[in-house]
């Protein structure tokens, strides 16, 4: 009985997050930022479990993760799971960044005490210690203006090319390379 | 950037993702890889001087169906790989089958040969620069395919990279092929293998550390 309701469980999350998600696919913002939204949710429950000692980095993962899936959207195919992709997305994310911390730990932290033991607090409005704006602005300008315009002031696409100068396939091309950029330079902060 | 403003930021505009953006991504890749061997091996190495004699007999296109066929379970294995959470899984058999089958072909072929005979067989007379040459044709290739892998994502690294590799060598043993004097199957059986080996343990080697996204 307690197995069949877990996958219930577990297919309702399914259907949840497939209808958001392949909606958000063929352009739908606002079920496309639902799907981030509880993703982020249940990414945020995974990753307390397995990085409590390690609390303040939780909200930098969960947005790592976050950035990965918008970046890595065409390697779906509908007929996977979505929750398959995504956790196979989280695990790859999460070996990566306790990897990059085994190797800063080696040289930097002594044992971990009690002293961040209250300090554990999530909510959606949790700040993450590494600033996503900040790295943004060192990207170069052709994948920085399309980004600030377009997704961050909610400038079309045209807008945006009459603004900056550039075409407006450039202007796309900038947000899509940029987005990646921003991951990579995630990545070479750690 | 709180984590609410960076979904805001990414629904925001979002255009309609390209679902076909995998299969154009190969493609590219594998024609860049295809374009190059070829003109390496045709304008650098040369075409066999009797090569329209030769590709009037079935063993000429027995001997490209190796590299072609290994294209093709590469490619397969290749796309699934460069999915998140797709085990390679059956794929295996695409890579495994066309080696398999050829070494069956390699066997029979020996054992139909009178034993001091069946060294030069083996060796032909271009033994010692053929996997050399599979492994130059295949660089450029290799470096597109690790490209396109790169921009997918993969989360076996080392997997993805051996495969890309692999990949990238039967474009190149393809093209090879037009160059080639040797028309014993023994002879693809060891020394063609071992070229598409190269590029797979250099793919293998480099995956961990130029796949990673």
């Amino acid at each position: 009985m307690e197995r069949s309701s877990q996958e219930s469980a577990l297919d309702r999350k399914e259907q949840m997050l497939r209808t958001f998600f392949v909606a958000g696919l063929a352009g739908d913002a606002s079920a496309y930022r639902k799907f981030l939204s509880a993703l982020g949710d249940h990414l945020r429950g995974f990753l307390n479990r397995r990085l409590s000692r390690h609390a303040s980095d939780i909200e930098d993962v969960v947005q790592e993760v976050l950035l990965a899936v918008h970046n890595a959207r065409a390697t779906y195919r509908s007929e996977q799971p979505v929750t398959v992709w995504v956790q196979a997305i989280a695990r790859y994310k999460l070996v990566d960044y306790l990897r990059a911390r085994s190797r800063h730990e080696a040289f930097n932290d002594s044992i971990d005490g009690m002293e961040d033991f209250f300090e554990v607090e999530n909510s959606h409005e949790a700040e993450a210690s590494r600033d996503l704006a900040k790295l943004l602005e060192t990207l170069p300008d052709k994948q920085r203006l399309p980004i600030v315009h377009v997704k961050l002031e909610g400038h079309s696409v045209s807008e945006t090319a009459h603004m900056t100068g550039l075409s407006e396939s450039a202007v796309k091309i900038g947000v899509h390379r940029g987005l990646k950029a921003l991951a990579a330079k995630i990545r070479g902060s750690r | 950037m709180k984590t609410d403003d960076l979904i805001q930021m990414l629904a925001r505009n979002d255009a309609p993702v390209d679902l076909n953006a995998l299969k154009k991504r190969f493609a590219m890749a594998m024609l860049i890889g295809a374009l190059a061997a070829t003109l390496l091996a045709t304008m650098w190495l040369g075409v066999r001087p009797d090569i329209a004699s030769v590709a009037k007999t079935p063993l000429f296109w027995w001997k490209a169906a190796l590299p072609a066929s290994l294209i093709l379970g590469a490619l397969w294995m290749v796309t699934r790989l460069a999915r998140p959470g797709v085990p390679a899984g059956i794929s295996w058999l695409g890579v495994v089958l066309p080696i398999a089958a050829v070494w069956v072909g390699a066997v029979y072929a020996l054992a139909q040969t009178a034993p001091d005979a069946r060294l030069s067989l083996i060796l032909g007379q271009t033994w010692r620069v053929c996997p050399l040459l599979i492994a130059l044709l295949s660089a450029p290739g290799l470096i597109a395919i690790f490209a396109a892998i790169k921009g997918l994502a993969p989360t076996n690294l080392r997997l993805a990279g051996a495969t890309g590799g692999l990949l990238s060598g039967g474009i190149a043993t393809l093209a090879y092929c037009v160059h080639c004097p040797e028309m014993g199957v023994p002879f693809w059986a060891c020394w063609y293998v071992l070229g598409m080996l190269i590029p797979t343990a250099l793919g293998a080697l480099a995956g961990p550390r130029f796949l990673r996204w």
